[in-house]
């Protein structure tokens, strides 16, 4: 009986820390947040009695002057631009990622360095660095106006167009990196016996290349894609106000708007839709085979 | 397209190979000049120590490599400029290269998908050749599934049910535990002679080279030493370095040769002898008897080490001033005891003369 109790205790002495922090700071700020996004809204914007589910009726647009469909717009616009920016990653990193290993060993190191390196800047400076270089007046927004990309005086900032730079800049590590490590693993022999059995050059791709690469690829779509969708400096600073995404509208439920339960309840939503983009993208996985090495 | 392969193969097609070169970035030179005549419907091996340029010709024939200079037909074709996919030439590899991510039906039917075959035909053709290498229970399994062997049949199976003009053949067994090779040796030839396919094997295994060829070339330093039957280059290697690399023991340098006599570190022999000025003895066919006698042909020596084999046994000998290796087949005669004199008979089949 000792025995036994003295490795019960060692049992909570293991993974008791571990419980402890994920209740602490995952179960009890997740029950917050769910009990918050049902209470009601008093007049300072913070959460009182009693529950009522009128933040939900609020942001799917139903307020005090009929229904709008500006929150609707805002949870379709961070889909949209997440998906876009994060399809854009994977078409510029998986080049970049093949190229560098194709580089001699020393190299690719500091290769690899050159691609993380701007992420270790303070977001906000890289955003500004952008609205400079966008700004009316700029080279590059004088070069689009030439071409009839943009208006005359207007600049490439503040636009949608922004945003997705600003996030496309922002990931583009994030994608690197996995599709980096996949494809320095890559076992050229498939691709040669693909070649050998009469596959040309796109259809042993798609064969032997894209499937060995494909765990990488899953892994750096769901680092890129989920906080991409939650991203809130990026379209607060490129978008000013026209692209707002999930973030921004969470943001300014706890600041100026001041209204917690309609904060709470699109945080609540935001993972919902995380979690919901996580499944398809782990059936797609399972589908392509590429499972057993993604860590969901 | 007729079905698949029952009593032989369509065609067979030859290769010519001329003066093939291929030197490598960094300066190794891979193959110096390569000139071969494969036959149509031909077992041939390509066989030499690893860097010897094999695999190299290997993978020019399949076009995964580029040639820095001479030319390549096959069945009469040059191949110059015919990129892999239009190739009616499959390769074996050494790591099977199995796709992971397809199943075994999958995979023997991958080279007929990418040709456009109908479903139905593929399903069929797949299914036949499954049956011929034995992999016809394991179409729905996967490659991580599967064990060495049973991988090594599919690889094979996926290169054959193309009905390829020549197979090609990478150390196919060099992964696999002896008796599995040994087995699986037996079987390749079978298939082979059965199908009438040209296949061109490489290895660097000349046990292996011997039980399954027509014919190979002994590849060393980017050039073709000798070509010949396994026979041939077993019993009248050309060179040293051959008769090394054929597992010959007793290689001497001539000292001396009169009209009918050559004369070497282990004595004198007579006979009438081809011009060389080295002499390979080889060791299974050297006659042991106890006692000494000094016979014509006959060598004095004296045992140092007896190594036991089961079926032979091989015998390290000092004689005059060599040290000469003979393998004795154990018919139930008994073995020389370490310090005993013997006699060594010297058979003139025994005797083979090396140019260099």
């Amino acid at each position: 009986m000792q025995q036994v109790a003295k490795q019960s205790w060692q049992l909570v002495a293991m993974i008791g820390p571990g419980i402890l922090w994920i209740v602490l700071f995952l179960v009890l700020p997740s029950l917050f947040l769910i009990s918050i996004a049902f209470l009601s809204n008093d007049p300072y914007g913070l959460p009182v009695m009693p529950m009522t589910f009128q933040a939900f009726r609020e942001l799917a647009g139903f307020g005090l002057l009929g229904w709008s469909p500006a929150n609707i717009h805002t949870l379709w616009r961070s889909v949209w631009q997440a998906g876009f920016a994060t399809l854009l990653v994977i078409l510029i990193s998986y080049p970049i990622a093949y190229y560098i290993t194709t580089r001699p060993a020393h190299l690719r190191p500091l290769m690899l360095i050159l691609i993380v390196l701007p992420s270790w800047t303070n977001q906000v400076i890289r955003a500004v660095g952008w609205m400079n270089l966008f700004s009316p007046g700029t080279p590059l927004a004088n070069a689009a106006a030439a071409v009839g990309l943009s208006e005359p005086q207007m600049g490439l900032f503040p636009s949608q167009f922004a945003v997705v730079v600003g996030l496309v800049y922002n990931f583009l590590p994030f994608m690197v990196l996995p599709l980096y490590a996949a494809f320095e693993r890559l076992d050229h022999v498939q691709v040669e016996a693909a070649r050998d059995l009469f596959a040309n050059p796109l259809r042993a791709f798609f064969a032997a290349v894209l499937p060995q690469t494909l765990p990488g690829l899953l892994a750096g779509t769901v680092l890129v894609a989920v906080p991409a969708f939650g991203m809130f400096v990026i379209p607060e600073l490129l978008g000013a106000g026209r692209s707002t995404m999930v973030g921004n509208l969470v943001a300014r439920q706890f600041s100026d708007g001041a209204n917690w339960p309609l904060g709470a309840a699109a945080a609540l939503i935001m993972i919902l839709f995380t979690l919901l983009g996580l499944f398809v993208l782990k059936r797609a996985a399972r589908r392509l085979g590429g499972e057993r090495e993604m860590m969901l | 397209m007729p079905p698949l392969i029952a009593n032989g193969v369509r065609y067979a097609s030859a290769i010519a190979v001329r003066d093939l070169c291929r030197t490598f970035p960094g300066g190794v030179v891979a193959l110096d000049g390569v000139d071969l005549d494969i036959q149509a419907g031909e077992f041939f091996t390509l066989l030499g120590p690893s860097g010897c340029g094999k695999t190299t010709l290997l993978r020019i024939l399949a076009g995964l490599e580029y040639a820095d200079g001479g030319s390549v037909e096959i069945g009469g074709k040059s191949l110059e400029g015919v990129p892999p996919h239009r190739r009616s030439v499959n390769t074996v590899f050494q790591s099977y290269a199995l796709f992971p991510n397809r199943n075994v039906r999958e995979n023997i039917g991958f080279g007929l998908q990418m040709q456009g075959f109908k479903k139905p035909v593929i399903n069929e053709r797949v299914e036949a050749m499954a049956e011929l290498t034995r992999v016809h229970d394991l179409l729905e399994r996967r490659p991580e599934q599967l064990s060495g062997g049973q991988k090594q049949r599919v690889a094979l199976a996926r290169a054959l049910v193309n009905e390829p003009d020549v197979l090609l053949l990478d150390e196919p067994l060099s992964a696999l535990d002896a008796g599995l090779r040994a087995q699986l040796q037996v079987e390749l030839q079978r298939l082979q002679r059965r199908l009438g396919m040209t296949f061109v094997f490489v290895t660097h295994d000349q046990q292996e080279a011997m039980v399954m060829s027509h014919r190979m070339a002994i590849l060393h330093e980017g050039k073709v030493q000798q070509v010949g039957t396994p026979q041939a280059i077993y019993e009248k290697p050309a060179t040293r370095f051959i008769a090394r690399f054929m597992g010959h023991q007793n290689v001497f340098q001539v000292t001396a040769r009169g009209s009918d006599e050559i004369s070497a570190d282990f004595g004198c022999l007579n006979g009438s002898f081809a011009d060389g000025s080295y002499v390979l003895l080889r060791q299974e066919a050297l006659e042991l008897r106890a006692g000494v006698s000094h016979g014509n042909n006959q060598l004095q020596a004296k045992v140092d080490e007896c190594l036991y084999r089961g079926s032979v046994a091989e015998y390290r000998l000092i004689c005059g001033n060599a040290r000469l290796t003979a393998s004795c087949h154990n018919r139930g005669q008994g073995l020389f005891a370490p310090g005993e004199a013997v006699t060594i008979e010297v058979a003139p089949e025994a005797v083979a003369m090396l140019s260099g």
